[in-house]
């Protein structure tokens, strides 16, 4: 399993922008938002939370098609699929490289992200921690949908189509975690929904992406 | 150790194609499937490997004994020649690669990135896979393909040394290795019947209905 | 005693369902063109909304065939997963678009009663949002339908997503509510015996709701005899190619 995780991890350096590839598309929406929307300070404190919400899950979409369809290409599924390990524990591995890909180096550089859209002081510790406590069920979300259309030619598309309805109560969560952070009010009720969320994602997801995996591979 | 196969049926694409498959292969020894093209050599082999479900019949070998190899490698581009390797050993819990890398002649390639080798210089370092698993079934897709004539002789003294440490082997080839293990099982004898070949939407229909 | 299970055989399911279709189809039309006759011009305009509350004939039966298809879904997808019939499997394939069109229907009247009443048409009220959430659920099933050559990897598929797709639909749901109170009124109907609505909109509404009801039953059928048929002529074209 730590040998699957180390792989992973390893070919996503070396492919290069495994880390970079979704920190740069977050940098590219919090630098278009304010050229949209116009340069002021009060506008953008307060839509701050929300934007930089949906850029973090649009930059965890990004790469999601990549967590399966290239040891679909290459063979790799179906030789893993045939070794020891559980199928269940393989996504899990999988989901779990994503995250550490692309939604902990969100989490940990957000706070820059959050001043150049000019985020109110006190949300900043509620920013970092609800993505840290929301990244996670993002990509084992994302690990479901990628499992479920892991041979298909023009999968991509179709994987947002089916990812980004699921993603609606983290979003909700997490964004009005930092909403109430920024407003100084108490944070704990969503960010305590948003840990439900994440923890029961993680602990019930992997058994549906292994099933649909299996019915992939066959 | 025995691989027995009793009245197995498999189907593509949820379609039929085999049926009636029956075989035993015990310790030692090697079986060859023949057939044309599309007759379901592939198919027999992932059904077996517990990749897809049989529609009929049942596979029994002792658990997790088998290593499969499909046409493609599992090859990582990026990742060197030992580390592809390591990973698989890693997997499967041997972790020596050494003797695998020394078998099929890849000591000098081991630092080189995937990406770099040749065709027949990967399908050998695919096969090294087989001997880092540990596991006793080997079941090989073509294994000979882009492989010259050097490595066919080496693959071959490789599957011999398999077979004579007690394991066994099934593969699809038309390229013959010189194996008097290997018994040959021609597939086109059990082409699924079409008109058995029903699902449930072709069985006792009555056309009136439609 | 016939086992219930036996309809889930193809054969016996064209024969039973081509018998009762007419009926229901009959039965639909009635309750829906009286209900909505009854509805419209046999009830008095409201004191407040006017003419305008007379959308709800429409709106709520829709609405409620918007949410009921998708349970509907999830339990022939369960039936596919536990017992691999394949009828249920198109039952709920057949199902998706017609839930879709009723979930289209039920924001678009929602709308048309919005504007006079809100002065919007488009308010991020929590049960408009999550009626719009619930499309692009059925959207994204739809789509999975589609793209899937392998009919039963298809069904395995969708009837996967199904089910997870429900629990998240549910939370959606939850955290919508969370995320903005709104301007929608609660529910005007219940069992609880207290009585929201007047009885003389209350009887007109429950025909109007069992037309769709029926309507709905109508088009599945239909829909799923026609599925049915295509994977008939699908395993022709293959024993064909293969003999």
């Amino acid at each position: 399993m730590i040998g699957l995780l180390l792989r992973d991890l390893r070919l996503a350096v070396r492919a290069g922008g495994g880390f970079g590839l979704g920190l740069a598309f977050f940098l590219i929406v919090v630098v278009l938002v304010p050229l949209g929307v116009g340069p002021k300070a009060d506008l953008l404190a307060l839509i701050a939370p929300g934007i930089l919400w949906v850029a973090a899950l649009l930059a965890c979409l990004l790469s999601l098609d990549r967590i399966f369809a290239l040891d679909h290409e290459d063979g790799s599924l179906d030789l893993l699929a045939t070794a020891p390990i559980p199928l269940e524990g393989v996504v899990t591995i999988k989901a779990l490289a994503h995250w550490l890909t692309t939604g902990l180096p969100l989490t940990l550089a957000s706070p820059l992200f959050g001043l150049l859209l000019h985020l109110p002081g006190p949300a900043y510790p509620w920013l970092m921690v609800s993505l840290g406590l929301g990244t996670p069920a993002l990509s084992v979300i994302g690990t479901f949908g990628a499992a479920l259309t892991v041979g298909l030619k023009r999968g991509g598309l179709l994987l947002s189509l089916l990812v980004l309805p699921l993603y609606v109560p983290t979003l909700i969560f997490g964004a009005e975690a930092v909403r109430r952070g920024a407003e100084g009010l108490s944070a704990t009720t969503p960010l305590v929904l948003l840990a439900a969320i994440t923890l029961g994602s993680i602990a019930a997801l992997p058994f549906g992406s292994a099933a649909a995996l299996r019915i992939n591979l066959r | 150790m025995e691989l027995r196969v009793t009245d197995l049926a498999c189907a593509r694409g949820g379609l039929p194609v085999l049926e009636g498959v029956s075989f035993a292969l015990a310790a030692g020894r090697a079986l060859i499937l023949r057939g044309p093209n599309g007759v379901g050599k592939t198919t027999l082999l992932r059904t077996l490997a517990g990749l897809q479900p049989a529609l009929e019949g049942s596979v029994s070998h002792p658990p997790e004994t088998i290593a499969y190899a499909a046409h493609a490698d599992g090859l990582k581009a990026t990742l060197s020649v030992a580390e592809n390797l390591a990973f698989w050993a890693r997997i499967f819990g041997t972790g020596d690669i050494a003797p695998a890398l020394d078998r099929m002649h890849l000591r000098d390639l081991a630092d080189r990135p995937a990406q770099n080798l040749s065709a027949g210089q990967k399908r050998r370092l695919g096969l090294a896979r087989l001997l880092v698993t540990g596991r006793p079934i080997w079941m090989l897709d073509e294994p000979t393909v882009s492989l010259d004539t050097a490595s066919v002789a080496l693959f071959g003294a490789v599957v011999r040394e398999h077979l004579a440490g007690g394991g066994l082997a099934l593969m699809a080839t038309h390229i013959d290795l010189g194996l008097d293990e290997a018994e040959v099982l021609e597939l086109s004898r059990f082409r699924a019947d079409p008109r058995r070949a029903a699902d449930v939407f072709d069985h006792g229909f009555d056309e009136a209905f439609l | 005693m016939t086992s219930i299970w036996e309809y889930a055989n193809p054969k016996k399911f064209m024969q039973t369902s081509g018998r009762f279709l007419p009926w229901i189809a009959g039965l639909a039309a009635l309750c829906m063109v009286g209900g909505l006759i009854w509805g419209f011009f046999f009830t008095p305009n409201d004191y407040k909304q006017g003419s305008t509350v007379k959308i709800l004939f429409i709106h709520v039966p829709s609405a409620m065939i918007a949410i009921n298809g998708w349970g509907m879904m999830l339990v022939a997808s369960l039936i596919w997963v536990v017992r691999r019939h394949h009828v249920s499997a198109l039952a709920a394939k057949a199902a998706a678009p017609v839930g879709m069109v009723m979930t289209l229907v039920a924001l678009i009247t929602g709308a048309i009663w919005g504007e006079p009443m809100w002065g919007t048409w488009w308010a991020w009220d929590p049960r408009l949002t999550s009626f719009l959430i619930l499309f692009l659920f059925y959207l994204g099933y739809i789509a999975l339908w589609q793209a899937i050559d392998n009919p039963d990897t298809a069904a395995d598929l969708t009837s996967v997503l199904c089910m997870v797709g429900s629990v998240f639909a549910f939370l959606s749901r939850f955290a919508v509510d969370f995320w903005n109170q709104g301007l929608h009124q609660g529910a005007s109907i219940s069992l609880d015996g207290r009585d929201d609505m007047a009885n003389v909109f209350l009887f007109p509404l429950l025909t109007c709701m069992l037309g769709w009801v029926l309507f709905f039953l109508t088009l599945v059928l239909l829909r799923t005899r026609t599925e049915i048929r295509a994977r008939r002529l699908k395993a022709l074209i293959a024993r064909e190619r293969m003999g």
